[in-house]
């Protein structure tokens, strides 16, 4: 997880395109200029990055579905829950599910775990746009490239 | 037609937290309503569970782009609920 640069998950362990799921993990960095304001001497990971995580998750899952030729764009956060806080330093477990497919939008589910027990949950609807420019989805697929999304789905 | 239109109505009255009574089947769901693209979704999603279909939205805007459709074809409710009933015709038994 890189905060700064807004990279939320570390790697994607698995995705079923039939199935309509991905897992992936990230592990909250120990260090990070976002501690220093959240919170001075009491680092927590903000909500709504819990959230970010959840949505990036969820999106790759729609980019796999999409076949990368169309961007998810997140549009709405459904009964969103912070469960506890999330100290520097932990693993994160984060799945997704679609629940819909619809034509150019689509609905999921995504919750975010620890070892000890759940942390967050949400439902994550997206818009689905072509992409604006090459240069993006060439992006999206480095990125993808980046968090082993090539290996998954060759499973 | 009826049981379309009512369900349709009741979606919109639901989730973009509009007044039944003044949704009618002349009533344009932009010009009308004044639903926006958001609460749209939110309404395509609602329809798309309630009949168990896919309105294929992305290609009504195409066919309006293209001059092959108007506005008014795809977003007036007695014309929305008359594809509705189309999709579900279509649908496999």
């Amino acid at each position: 997880m890189r905060l700064e640069y807004f990279q939320m998950v570390d790697q994607v362990e698995a995705v079923d395109p039939v199935a309509g799921t991905i897992r992936a993990r990230a592990e909250v960095p120990r260090e990070s200029s976002v501690f220093e304001g959240h919170f001075p001497g009491y680092p927590i990971l903000p909500g709504v990055l819990l959230v970010e995580c959840m949505a990036q998750t969820a999106g790759h899952l729609i980019l796999v579905l999409e076949k990368f030729q169309r961007m998810p764009f997140l549009a709405q956060i459904e009964s969103a829950k912070l469960r506890r806080f999330v100290e520097p330093g932990t693993a994160l477990s984060i799945s997704a599910s679609l629940v819909h497919l619809g034509s150019g939008y689509a609905v999921t589910k995504a919750e975010v775990e620890t070892e000890t027990g759940a942390v967050a949950e949400a439902g994550i609807r997206f818009r689905s746009l072509p992409f604006p420019n090459p240069a993006m989805r060439d992006l999206m697929l480095e990125n993808a490239r980046r968090l082993g999304l090539d290996a998954p789905m060759r499973a | 037609m009826q049981d379309t239109f009512n369900a349709v109505a009741d979606i919109i009255a639901e989730t973009c937290n509009i007044d039944r009574a003044t949704i009618q089947p002349t009533s344009h769901t932009i010009n009308d309503l004044g639903i926006d693209s958001l609460d749209f979704l939110d309404v395509t999603f609602a329809i798309d569970k309630r009949f168990a279909i896919k309105m294929p939205i992305e290609k009504w805007m195409q066919d309006i782009n293209e001059g092959k459709g108007s506005v008014d074809d795809y977003f007036i409710l007695s014309n929305l609920c008359a594809r509705i009933d189309e999709l579900r015709a279509a649908k496999p038994a």
